[in-house]
């Protein structure tokens, strides 16, 4: 193994702190809940000492607020927090989404609904992926796997917000916030100054002024304005990312995401020993969807199952890609329940017979 | 290469930290590992444990539910995590506080080790994690010693750098009596 630059041993929750940082965050704005605190933990040390913006917010709804207002004025932004929280601070993305405005949402979830608990769930798949708010919009939505993948995937998730002028949602959870592994800084902290200069709130002197906004009350203008949303909503497309994992001769393929996805990797190799030829597909951008190379591998005959830490959510969108070729297993690890490699054994044997 | 441990006692014992230790000097010597500790509602007194896996190659899961080998340091851990050991895992007892008449020596790689009676011979009770942590390294020889004690250097805060020759000189014993022991 290379070891040309110094690796850290760092939980997932740090390795998304400190990719915001080397992605250029400029504020943060948050309200602590577990299991995610580690990120405002590191974020009001590091942030503040390199001269960023850090405020603990009265709640979660202020926090989601002042995204808003800093994304105004062409600031890189974050927020971050877990499952009810996330709720919370759904009308501020809406508001975000509508304005254009480009910010960085974190959700290390917990196991719900309600107050739930700190166990493990991807039970927000529905709400990350369709908007979770009012209107008809989306965020982009990143899910890692691994600690470096938490790196990674903050610093591309500002350069996401700021192409699309959209927010992106990283979507991870407990077993990925609380897990250490070494991670690698590749990216050096830096500040563009001009970012969003052809948008951004400045003060009008010396120019046309400027308004963001969610609201469009003249006729025809919502219309026009959700037009040109659902046109930025496909385009996101260029930018799908998936993992495939010993695809490529497999009769099977388990399709998981986040830290599922890994486990399951795990589960993969284990019948490979056992000469079921099993592959994983692990999608990293759950909003766009791949849905158009799950349909590829579906027409070259391989058969599928979606496992997920939740009741079935993610197995919808994998249905959706297999229409009219095949049919989808899923297996439901429930929320609140620590999945090991073993859980996925039988499920995916089962797709044998 | 590849190998798994659960380390497992009360809280208080120092399983986190010799875990993080383990890891740590598992990415020292380039390999890769996870760190996963048990969360939920811990403190003092209760059960703490955590799982680190190592491998040259990728690693899937950081959650083992059969692992390789397990170092028990109480009672409770034994009953709770020996079922779970793999056939011919290996098996680190903590034999100062378990009821040895209660370990299964046949199924495993059983190592009884007075952990606690050891450290406290060396100076400081508190080590036993050190000497669990060195029998396991001596047994395992999966992570060279000295990438464990770089590991104490860079881990541990400067207030406590003056317990890390103790804290060698224990990690060294369990190391020998790990080595000796699994030889037989």
């Amino acid at each position: 193994m290379s070891e040309n630059k110094e690796r850290l041993l760092v939980k997932g929750n740090e390795a998304i702190a400190i990719g915001a940082i080397d992605g250029g965050v400029e504020c943060y704005f948050a309200y602590p809940i577990t299991p995610q605190s580690d990120i405002p933990e590191y974020l009001s040390r590091e942030l503040v000492r390199l001269g960023g913006e850090f405020v603990q917010a009265e709640s979660e709804i202020a926090s989601i607020n002042m995204v808003l207002g800093a994304a105004a004025c062409g600031k890189r932004a974050m927020t971050s927090s877990s499952s009810p929280g996330i709720s919370l601070k759904q009308e501020g993305i809406s508001y975000i989404a509508g304005s254009e405005l480009p910010a960085v949402i974190i959700n290390i979830t917990r196991g719900g609904p309600g107050l739930g608990g700190i166990q493990p769930s991807q039970g927000d798949y529905f709400q990350s992926t369709r908007g979770g708010g009012h209107g008809d919009y989306r965020t982009m939505v990143l899910a890692p796997s691994t600690c470096q993948e938490c790196y990674d995937l903050t610093i591309w998730a500002f350069d996401l917000a700021f192409k699309y002028r959209n927010p992106v949602l990283i979507l991870g959870d407990a077993i990925l916030g609380q897990m250490k592994e070494p991670i690698t800084r590749w990216k050096e902290r830096e500040i563009n100054p001009n970012e969003g200069a052809e948008w951004r709130l400045t003060g009008k002197k010396g120019r046309k002024q400027r308004i963001l906004k969610s609201l469009y009350l003249d006729e025809g203008a919502m219309e026009q304005h959700n037009l040109r949303l659902y046109k930025k909503y496909k385009s996101m497309e260029t930018d799908l990312k998936w993992e495939e994992f010993m695809v490529q001769d497999a009769d099977v393929i388990a399709v998981a995401f986040g830290s599922i996805g890994r486990i399951v990797k795990s589960t993969a190799r284990k019948l490979r020993g056992q000469g079921l030829k099993v592959g994983v597909f692990r999608p990293i951008t759950l909003f766009p969807f791949p849905y158009e190379r799950i349909r590829e591998l579906a027409r070259s005959g391989k058969k599928f199952i979606t496992i997920e830490n939740n009741t079935g959510q993610m197995v919808e969108d994998v249905k959706l890609a297999l229409c009219g070729i095949c049919d989808c297993g899923f297996f439901a690890n429930m929320p609140g329940k620590v999945s090991t490699p073993e859980d996925f054994i039988q499920p995916i044997k089962d797709q044998f017979n | 290469m590849y190998q798994d441990v659960i380390i497992a006692g009360f809280g208080g014992q120092g399983v986190m930290l010799i875990g993080n230790i383990l890891a740590y000097a598992a990415m020292g010597q380039g390999l890769n590992v996870t760190y996963m500790p048990v969360y939920g509602v811990e403190m003092r007194g209760g059960t703490a444990n955590c799982t680190v896996v190592i491998s040259d190659e990728e690693i899937g899961s950081p959650i083992i539910f059969h692992p390789r080998s397990i170092i028990v340091m109480n009672q409770p851990s034994l009953n709770k995590f020996q079922p779970r050991l793999v056939t011919g895992g290996l098996l680190i007892v903590n034999s100062s506080i378990v009821d040895t008449s209660s370990v299964p020596k046949e199924k495993y790689k059983t190592l009884l080790i007075p952990v606690n009676n050891i450290a406290d011979k060396l100076g400081n009770i508190k080590m036993a994690n050190m000497v669990a942590l060195g029998a396991w390294l001596g047994a395992t020889k999966a992570v060279d010693i000295h990438h464990i004690e770089d590991a104490m250097t860079k881990m541990l805060s400067s207030l406590d750098h003056k317990l890390i020759e103790l804290n060698k000189k224990a990690l060294q014993e369990g190391f020998n009596i790990g080595a000796k022991k699994s030889e037989i």
